[in-house]
């Protein structure tokens, strides 16, 4: 039988110091999702030059990934989708009964591979864009 | 048992459908990534390697199921995270629709560009 908990109106960022690790979880989830949708769309419109002929998608590509910003923008999209990804099995877990009582560890957890992820993929994702 | 805790309604058929492309996006986003950034890199990307890729059965049918469950687990993600802002009445039917057609939209200019890259008609 499912329990509710009273936990206050989160969507009150107002309330963001009151906020434990659970709710920065689902803060974290939300923002990160918003931004994989949004970059879901923009990356089928880049995608969308293929439809104009294989030298102008290859350009497209070669030019975007030529530009410093979007290589330092990519790191930031693959913190958003590894953090997302750890989150959502986090969650897909405590939905079936397991780790609840440790949610609040599993969600420092997250963090912490994230960071190690993407830190060790930095060189990866801007080699050559100097 | 434990309980259970969920920000939105739990057992209807769209929370059921969250989680089964949940666990699909898990496997096929780091799959995208570990493939398009580390295997093969972003800058070195031509559409001569794009077609080569989706030329193979295996990765185009990984490809579209990473479209449709991405597309799907975001609209409707975008719908429950308004739903839970207190969205009710016309705006929350005038959001869905607009989500529906985001999504469809979405996924058919998705699978005009993989068709593309694999060679096939547009």
């Amino acid at each position: 039988m499912s329990q509710s908990y009273d936990r206050g109106l989160i969507e009150d960022f107002g309330r963001w110091t009151e906020f434990s690790a659970g709710m920065w979880a689902w803060v974290f989830h939300k923002f990160t999702g918003w931004v994989l949708i949004g970059y879901l769309f923009a990356h089928i419109a880049v995608l969308s030059s293929a439809l104009s002929g294989p030298a102008v998608y290859t350009q497209t590509i070669g030019g975007l990934e030529s530009i410093l910003l979007v290589r330092i923008l990519e790191v930031g999209l693959l913190a958003v989708a590894v953090f997302h990804t750890l989150n959502g099995i986090r969650l897909l877990l405590v939905d079936l009964g397991i780790g609840l009582e440790s949610q609040d560890k599993s969600f420092y957890a997250s963090l912490i591979v994230t960071a190690v992820i993407v830190v060790a993929s930095v060189p990866n994702f801007l080699g050559g864009a100097f | 048992m434990a309980e259970q805790y969920s920000s939105f309604q739990s057992g209807t058929t769209l929370w059921f459908l969250q989680r089964v492309t949940a666990a699909v996006l898990v496997v096929t986003l780091m799959f995208h990534f570990f493939w398009l950034h580390f295997v093969n890199h972003a800058a070195e990307i031509t559409f001569q390697g794009t077609a080569y890729r989706m030329d193979q059965l295996g990765y185009l049918v990984t490809i579209l199921l990473f479209l449709f469950t991405a597309a799907f687990h975001g609209v409707n993600g975008v719908y429950n995270a308004l739903i839970n802002q207190g969205l009710t009445g016309t705006p929350k039917q005038v959001l869905k629709w607009v989500l529906v057609v985001g999504g469809v939209v979405l996924v058919i200019q998705g699978i005009r560009v993989a068709a593309t890259m694999a060679g096939g008609p547009v």
